[in-house]
């Protein structure tokens, strides 16, 4: 039978399922033999020794895991909730019935609030059950202790847990609850986790049930076939094989180089990016220096940073982008008006040129960085639209002595006159995020048209198509760094399309190296127009793939998800 | 009392982390502050629960205020910190 969910990354597994223990039973509303003083004493121990214990983890853990327990260490002491607590002391009750109705009320709360904040709510249960098991001396339910790895199954994973799970223990994740941005997700993201959140009908997963965790397909096998099961072991080490491969720059099978870069939001994550095989940075984002700011941070104070992500990259090539804020990423000094449509405002490059001299001023601390460094700078403008834009920026990154000035293709107007606008830029860079947003006119950040943010879409891809035949007649680099780029058969379909480099996080990038080796130019090109034929992302998706099968042999084959019909998360 | 009403930067409202980050200041503050979202009720800032019990979103308006000698700075400090996009 076949459970479905929403896979995180594209990784597949074989295992035995163990599942977390069931929470400790509610505590009994029966009247306290206490005095509500009594009770407030034995309240206010267990909250600090647990608000003590979580914060001891979040040290441990460190990163977003350690972020969220600090704030579960938080809840844990929160002001409000020990008011609340105080009530139902002063009532009669139990120190641990009061704590447990004090934070169920704060979770309905927060249910009732839903989307990003509803996922939030299994924090609290994660407190309340460590508080009362506190008062009741016994220890809080935790991930099980096995002699053997498995697939843990959960209702959500509680951050205390996801940041202190052994990763040789657990082979993968699978919860009934979450969201693409819980914690499970996050945590399995990070450390590269097999995993599968908001799983339908694995309540049914019962300890020692043999399963296929198949997060590539969005699926978990469960009593799988012995020709099921041989398939995922198959595929389970030719994705081990891929991580073990050597870091050889990227290329398609008849040695095309297509250099593969990492998307990176400061110098921070320049070591690992490194130490998985990027090629260079094709899209440094350097909206982190000023998004805290209160005004524009100096030419000095950007210099310095700018330093130290060229000098991780010596010789390597670094695309930074322009700040990139407008409405939507609200900063005073650059635009403070309150706009209906705000994705269609002043923003991007627009933004930047109504405040001209913090353009100036990024781009002086640029050629700074760049004559202080050895690598190879390259700078784009956001969110340009016309071949005018194009000159402006191009003329002004010269004058400020830069080499390399280059636009980003985020808006169909600028895909369409792509042949205009790069005979003034040195290259393009598209962002497909923005490029699909923008084609489909569905906002990519509201949760009801989420199903139009696809960037398998037939019309995205005639534009990116046009952009590709664009460089390709001028000889001028384009490159691919949004999202996009880190599915591996999208990315074999982009360079089909032209795209002559692909940036992405750097967690993506040895699976898409391995996928572009298998294919020669001519199958891509092949694959890019099978997809620009199709009706919807769906067909294209499913076209591409099944031709793809066609061009490899079988061992090959393994690299790629097996077709399935359901349409992709 | 000293009132500031701003829009909330970050892109996916006042949750978990942005949430910490403002109740952790507001704590830090050695004044009561309150916030108060424009239409709904009002908190604690340094109430964890309570700021994200407000469900405030992206470019929500909301008000703080403090009383006190320190309440300008305070206020100015909490403000900026509403106004950052901590997602991005």
């Amino acid at each position: 039978m076949e459970l479905q969910g929403i896979g995180i990354g594209q990784g597949v597994v074989v295992g035995r399922v163990v599942r977390m223990p069931d929470p400790l039973p509610d505590p009994v509303a029966a009247p306290s033999a206490l005095t509500p003083a009594e009770e407030g004493d034995r309240v206010a121990e267990a909250l600090g020794a647990v608000a003590a214990d979580l914060l001891a983890r979040a040290a441990r853990a460190g990163g977003v895991a350690g972020e969220v327990l600090e704030a579960q260490s938080m809840m844990a002491e929160d002001p409000s909730l020990v008011d609340d607590v105080t009530l139902r002391l002063a009532a009669g009750a139990t120190a641990e019935r009061a704590v447990f109705e004090a934070f169920a009320a704060f979770r309905d709360m927060l249910t009732g609030l839903g989307g990003y904040l509803a996922e939030r709510a299994g924090d609290l249960d994660d407190v309340s059950q460590r508080v009362v098991a506190r008062l009741l001396g016994v220890s809080a339910p935790g991930v099980p202790d096995r002699a053997h790895p498995f697939i843990l199954v959960a209702r959500d994973l509680a951050p205390a847990d996801t940041a202190t799970l052994d990763l040789r223990q657990v082979l993968g994740l699978i919860t009934l609850d979450g969201g693409p941005t819980s914690h499970t997700a996050i945590l399995a993201r990070e450390k590269s986790i097999v995993a599968i959140v908001r799983t339908n009908g694995a309540a049914d997963l019962t300890d020692g049930d043999e399963v296929i965790l198949d997060a590539a397909n969005n699926l978990v096998i469960t009593s799988p076939s012995a020709e099921q099961l041989l398939e995922a072991h198959a595929r389970e080490a030719a994705r081990a094989a891929r991580a073990l491969a050597p870091l050889s720059p990227g290329r398609l099978a008849d040695g095309t180089p297509i250099p593969l870069l990492s998307n990176l939001g400061s110098a921070d994550g320049a070591a690992s990016a490194l130490a998985l095989g990027a090629e260079g940075v094709g899209l440094f984002r350097t909206e982190f220096l000023f998004l805290d700011a209160v005004t524009a941070p100096t030419v000095a104070e950007q210099r310095a940073e700018y330093e130290r992500m060229l000098r991780a990259f010596p010789g390597k090539k670094v695309v930074v982008r322009a700040l990139d804020a407008g409405a939507d990423k609200p900063l005073a000094f650059l635009n403070d008006a309150r706009e209906e449509n705000p994705a269609l405002g002043l923003r991007g490059l627009r933004a930047l040129r109504a405040s001209e001299q913090i353009l100036r001023d990024q781009l002086e601390a640029l050629a700074q960085a760049d004559a202080a460094t050895d690598a190879d700078l390259w700078v784009m403008a956001p969110m340009v639209a016309t071949v005018e834009e194009t000159r402006y920026f191009v003329a002004l990154a010269r004058e400020l002595g830069l080499r390399t000035a280059g636009v980003m293709i985020e808006i169909p107007a600028a895909a369409l006159l792509a042949d205009r606008i790069l005979q003034h830029a040195d290259f393009a860079s598209i962002g497909t995020n923005d490029l699909t947003q923008y084609t489909l006119a569905a906002d990519r950040l509201l949760g009801s048209v989420a199903a139009f943010q696809d960037p398998w879409n037939p019309a995205v891809l005639r534009l990116v198509a046009e952009v590709g035949a664009a460089g390709a007649a001028l000889g001028k680099p384009v490159g691919v760094c949004g999202e996009a780029a880190a599915d591996p058969l999208l990315a074999v379909v982009l360079v089909g399309l032209g795209a002559t480099s692909l940036s992405m996080s750097a967690s993506a990038l040895a699976d898409v190296r391995a996928v572009l080796a298998d294919f020669t130019s001519e199958q891509a090109r092949l694959l890019a127009e099978l997809a620009l034929a199709a009706e919807d992302a769906a067909s294209a998706r499913e076209v591409v793939t099944t031709q793809a099968a066609t061009f490899l042999d079988s061992s090959s084959r393994l690299n790629l998800p097996v077709q399935h019909t359901l349409e992709r998360y | 009392m000293l009132e500031r009403t701003v829009l909330i930067g970050s892109t996916n409202g006042l949750h978990a982390r942005p949430a910490k980050l403002f109740s952790q200041a507001a704590a830090a503050a050695g004044i009561p502050v309150t916030l108060t979202k424009t239409g709904g009720k009002t908190v604690n800032a340094a109430s964890i629960l309570g700021v994200i019990s407000l469900g405030i979103g992206h470019g929500d308006e909301v008000t703080l205020a403090a009383d006190g000698d320190t309440a300008e700075t305070t206020l100015d400090e909490l403000a900026r910190l509403l106004l950052v996009d901590h997602d991005a």
